[in-house]
């Protein structure tokens, strides 16, 4: 089932009106396609999708665990995971504390990924990631530190790619269809939920990654998020986005320093 | 096909071919010295310009906003595909309905079938390659098969069609 853009417009509207939830600042072509997901999931026409929405206690949580885009990978671009390990993690085996934020973390396996890496360079236990997501959803799947066992074997080649040298099933334990996260590695991580558009500055860090998230939202909105992961760097602190994404706006350039320009990382300096 | 585009296009290109993410290929950079239109990879939020043609980054989702600017998105695979040739052209004729044409090229599945459907249904032109040209026939065959192409051709009338692109262009508007 389909909607208009007009459509679309409507919905925005509804749901900041009675949640006060403003989706205002995301890319209208990703979101379209997932009301109309949401649609097809629940049989419903748009009508009926607004009638829901308004007097269905508890569907509006359904419909936000649904908008989103949540598709994660262990080590998604493996070439980014060996620029941090060679270029940034250096300078934080300097640092007597490291706190990370992986913000729009979906179900974990970027946070799970960050303390591989910093497990293997002997820095996990000055570490401390925090995983923040809009949606509860994953936000409960990441705590439980449970990776579907199908998905491991393309996570594993992703790994050998970072050239490691080890297996990444020394990092879990396989049972049933389940591989488990090492519970030493989930220790020094917490989740929760954060939601970029109307959240503030929560704590320092000396790492921040924001990866395929900013691609949802219209430019707009992309200069506020930077500008609130700017606040929340320490000094000399270290941001990674997207392969795709890039720091776009003009005053915060001169901000930063491009550490490495294909995996768009960037170094705090002012 | 687009080395035949004259510089003078007034329309922009988006295309979609199946690459694996795992090994970052450079066409653009290689076509990119051989055409007379600018070819380049489409970058998120960028505006689709005349005379430009934009490839879809490996590993993404190319869509259209209804700004005539490009959005990625790395949500599921469709046809086991992302890019996905249906992803884009349901999503193009979103945004520009019966102004937009399509051509399917070759290749081993059923991705941009559906799109072209899209497309037809909005009311625009679908191409396809005459499957017996095609180093794979599944794709183009597949939206035939669809009933939802109204033009197929071979290689040397895609080239001549490229060729006078923007002639075809000024007679429907
Ligand atoms: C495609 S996933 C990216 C996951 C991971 N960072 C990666 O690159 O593999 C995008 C995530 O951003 C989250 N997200 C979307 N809007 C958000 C917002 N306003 N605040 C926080 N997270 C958000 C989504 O829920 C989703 O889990």
């Amino acid at each position: 089932m389909g909607i208009s853009f007009g459509n679309l417009e409507e919905l925005i509207e509804l749901v900041n009106n009675i949640y006060s939830f403003d989706l205002n600042g995301y890319s209208r072509a990703s979101l379209k396609r997932r009301v109309s997901r949401i649609m097809d999931l629940y049989s419903l026409d748009f009508s009926s999708l607004k009638d829901n929405l308004t007097n269905t206690p508890g569907f509006f949580n359904k419909f936000l665990i649904e908008i989103t885009v949540n598709v994660t990978e262990m080590f998604r671009d493996p070439s980014f995971y060996i620029a941090l390990r060679d270029e940034v993690f250096p300078y934080l085996a300097t640092f007597p504390h490291i706190k990370i934020w992986s913000a729009g973390c979906a179900t974990g396996e970027e946070v799970y990924s960050l303390a591989i890496l910093l497990e293997k360079q002997n820095l996990y236990q000055r570490a401390f990631i925090y995983g923040t997501d809009i949606n509860s959803d994953v936000i409960e799947h990441a705590k439980r530190g449970i990776i579907d066992l199908k998905k491991m074997k393309a996570y594993s080649d992703n790994y050998f790619q970072t050239g490691s040298g080890d297996s990444l099933s020394e990092y879990y334990t396989a049972r049933y269809d389940a591989a488990i996260i090492h519970h030493h590695l989930r220790k020094n991580s917490l989740f929760s939920i954060h939601n970029l558009v109307s959240g503030g500055v929560f704590n320092e860090f000396q790492l921040i990654t924001c990866r395929n998230v900013l691609i949802y939202f219209n430019v707009t909105l992309q200069h506020r998020v930077l500008d609130l992961l700017y606040a929340s760097l320490a000094l000399f602190g270290f941001l990674c986005l997207g392969s795709k994404e890039t720091l776009r706006s003009d005053h915060l350039t001169d901000k930063f320093r491009l550490v490495n320009k294909t995996q768009n990382i960037y170094q705090k300096i002012a | 096909m687009l080395q035949v585009l004259p510089e003078n296009l007034s329309i922009g290109v988006l295309v979609i071919i199946h690459r694996n993410a795992k090994y970052e290929t450079n066409i653009e950079t290689s076509l990119s010295d051989k055409c007379r239109i600018v070819v380049k990879m489409a970058e998120e939020k960028e505006y689709v310009k005349p005379a430009t043609a934009y490839f879809a980054p490996a590993g993404y989702h190319l869509l259209m906003e209804p700004d005539h600017s490009m959005s990625l998105d790395v949500s599921e695979p469709v046809n086991f595909c992302r890019p996905s040739i249906d992803v884009t052209m349901q999503s193009v004729s979103d945004v520009y309905g019966a102004s937009t044409a399509a051509i399917l090229l070759s290749g081993a599945n059923q991705d941009g079938a559906k799109g072209m459907q899209s497309i037809h249904q909005a009311g625009g032109l679908c191409i396809a390659q005459h499957p017996e040209q095609a180093e794979i026939a599944t794709m183009p065959a597949s939206a035939i098969a669809l009933g939802v192409v109204d033009v197929i051709l071979k290689n040397d009338e895609l080239l001549t069609f490229s060729r006078q692109l923007n002639n075809y262009i000024l007679r429907r508007d």
